[in-house]
């Protein structure tokens, strides 16, 4: 499946500009550290390993690390069976390919019950040019729905560490989601990872929006401009995203003037703003604006122009959350 | 059940006891289907002389034990013939003989297809049904042992249409590369798959040439003798560098006159009258 053959030039300065790591160098630096207490880790990779970054891990823990060629339904299994063998094997591929081997992540990993932390990176359309076909756009619809498994999503890079950990660490599959660009820190040094719950970031009474990975810093950034203009808007950052902390949603929208939005990077259908919108309607009734790409295909692009289309940068952000708090 | 063995170092009184216990796992099997009024004696009963070879000669593992960390690992990836599992499960001790009445009913733990949580055992190492997925996790398997320096040994079982799966070459590909010789895989060759005859279906041949192409250590044999099966163990465990393969010959429906051979014999459970038909055939033998 890969044509990564764009990932190894440099950096476009414009996503240095936009911030200090990606979650999956964050991912590749914090599984190399882990990989020393936690014996038991295993990786595997799909022909990814240094745009998924695992392989930082495969250079300092060879033994321990699989290279599995471009078969990433081969890889699924594999990492069941190790998992069934006592092993806590991390499967990374981007998220639109390991998601993709649905059938595999259904019966082998989930159905199985085996141990398998299943890594998609490069999501959503901010990966930019190589277009929809590399991009993980409806992988979180397709996790949630499968019964046992776990599905997060952190924010930054402080966020990517403690998450790895709590993975390694945590028995049962997990898909975790991450972003090939890199993202600004929106939590301060020793923050507590706590799974299950929402992160609030931002106090405010007029509305929250709920975002989660990439687009936190975003809707941040939008808060901040919106403030000037009036307007309080509560930020609440969702790293899990299953199970959903349905009780802390519930609160933040009470608090909140009863207006809800999402933003997120991933179609409309069955992801972020899927979840909170059935936990919204089964619990407390509220309206609900889903910041997020259409039911539509990705495409090739600047991952500045294509958030901006999809209304997924900061800007974007505000200007939905405007009209929708003033409508 | 056969006449005489064909191998060249089993025990023949071994082989006899061997047969005589899939004697009456293949009653068991028809019984277990008859009950249950679904499910794939086809599959089951020609694969059903391996399985109680497995169980009760080749395998190293402790019914009093299930979760035994030392165990072999049998994963079936072809989980349509789960009821050859239960059946020697059964025998072995590891439930009761009155549970293979419960398979495929609501509430039991005896699923149409395997399910590895009811009891960590040979045969449910894994969830299997969706075909094609069992190499894989079986290979998985393997690695695990290997990083553990570990002795235990790891038997996938296959079946011929799920061959025809992608995913079972990508681990034929890979199980080389990690020169998994504690890996033995076993391809339960009936010729038989829902739609036809498999080499009309989408056709394996031919197959020993392109398994040792991929660096397999190919064995063919009867897979009805059981001495024939014991043997290429043996050679498998013998076999350093490199995992085996071992291409077993088979009969759908093997042991039940109007079942051998026979496609519609697949996924359908007999009626009253075929199951008497069928355990006064299976109690000649």
């Amino acid at each position: 499946m890969p044509a990564a053959a764009a990932e190894e030039r440099a950096p476009a300065e414009s996503e240095i500009s936009m911030s200090n790591k990606a979650t999956r160098q964050a991912f590749g630096e914090a599984l190399a550290a882990l990989g020393e207490s936690h014996k038991d880790i295993v990786v595997l990779d799909a022909d990814l390993s240094k745009s998924t970054k695992s392989e930082l891990f495969a250079r300092k823990f060879p033994d321990r690390f699989f290279e599995m060629g471009i078969a990433e339904a081969n890889m699924l299994g594999t990492a069941a069976g190790l998992a069934l063998s006592g092993k806590v094997p991390f499967c990374c591929s981007f998220a639109a390919f390991v998601t993709g081997r649905y059938d595999q992540i259904r019966i082998s990993v989930a159905y199985s019950e085996a141990n398998v932390k299943i890594v998609g990176t490069h999501a959503g359309v901010a990966i930019g040019d190589d277009g929809y076909s590399q991009q993980g756009l409806e992988d979180i619809a397709l996790m949630r729905a499968l019964p046992t498994m776990t599905v997060v999503q952190p924010a930054d890079d402080l966020e990517t560490a403690a998450a790895v950990k709590w993975l390694a660490e945590h028995e049962g599959p997990v898909f975790l989601r991450l972003t090939r660009q890199n993202v600004p820190r929106v939590h301060a040094e020793g923050y507590q990872f706590q799974f299950g719950k929402v992160d609030t970031l931002r106090e405010g009474t007029d509305a929250v929006i709920f975002a989660s990975g990439g687009t936190v810093a975003p809707a941040l950034e939008a808060a901040a401009a919106l403030e000037k203009e009036g307007i309080s808007l509560r930020v609440v950052n969702v790293h899990t995203i299953k199970p959903l902390d349905v009780e802390g949603v519930v609160a933040a929208v009470q608090a909140s003037g009863n207006l809800a939005i999402s933003a997120e990077d991933h179609t409309v259908i069955g992801g972020l703003g899927g979840a909170i919108a059935e936990a919204l309607s089964a619990n407390h009734p509220a309206r609900l604006l889903r910041i997020r790409v259409q039911d539509v295909f990705g495409e090739s692009g600047s991952p500045e122009d294509l958030l901006a289309k999809h209304g997924l940068d900061a800007a974007g952000i505000a200007r939905q959350v405007r009209a929708f708090v003033r409508g | 059940m056969h006449p005489a063995t064909t191998s060249r170092h089993a025990d023949p009184a071994l082989v006899a006891r061997l047969e005589e216990i899939a004697g009456r796992m293949r009653v068991d099997i028809i019984e277990m289907l008859a009950r249950a009024g679904s499910g794939h004696p086809g599959g089951s009963l020609s694969v059903i002389d391996m399985v109680t070879a497995l169980y009760f000669h080749v395998l190293k593992h402790d019914p009093k034990n299930p979760g035994w960390a030392e165990r072999d690992r049998f994963v079936l990836s072809k989980g349509h013939a789960v009821p050859a599992v239960y059946a020697v499960m059964a025998e072995a001790g590891y439930i009761a003989k009155e549970e293979l009445a419960t398979l495929r009913q609501l509430g039991s733990r005896l699923q149409g297809h395997p399910v590895a949580s009811f009891v960590h055992a040979p045969g449910v190492e894994a969830n299997t049904g969706s075909l094609g997925q069992g190499l894989s996790v079986a290979q998985g398997m393997a690695l695990a042992a290997k990083l553990d320096g570990a002795s235990w040994r790891t038997y996938c079982i296959l079946g011929d249409g799920e061959m025809q799966e992608g995913q079972i070459w990508e681990a034929l590909m890979s199980a080389p590369k990690f020169r998994l010789d504690n890996l033995t895989a076993i391809l339960d060759y009936n010729k038989g798959q829902i739609d036809g005859p498999t080499n009309e279906v989408m056709n394996l041949e031919p197959l020993e040439e392109k398994l040792a192409a991929f660096n397999w250590h190919v064995i063919r044999i009867d897979g009805h003798d059981i001495g024939q099966f014991l043997d290429a163990i043996e050679e498998a465990r013998a076999t350093t560098g490199k995992p085996t393969f071992i291409i077993a010959d088979t009969v759908k429906g093997k042991g039940v006159s109007f079942m051998e051979g026979r496609i519609e014999w697949h996924g359908a459970a007999p009626n009253a009258e075929q199951t008497k038909q069928a355990l006064a055939e299976l109690a000649r033998r």
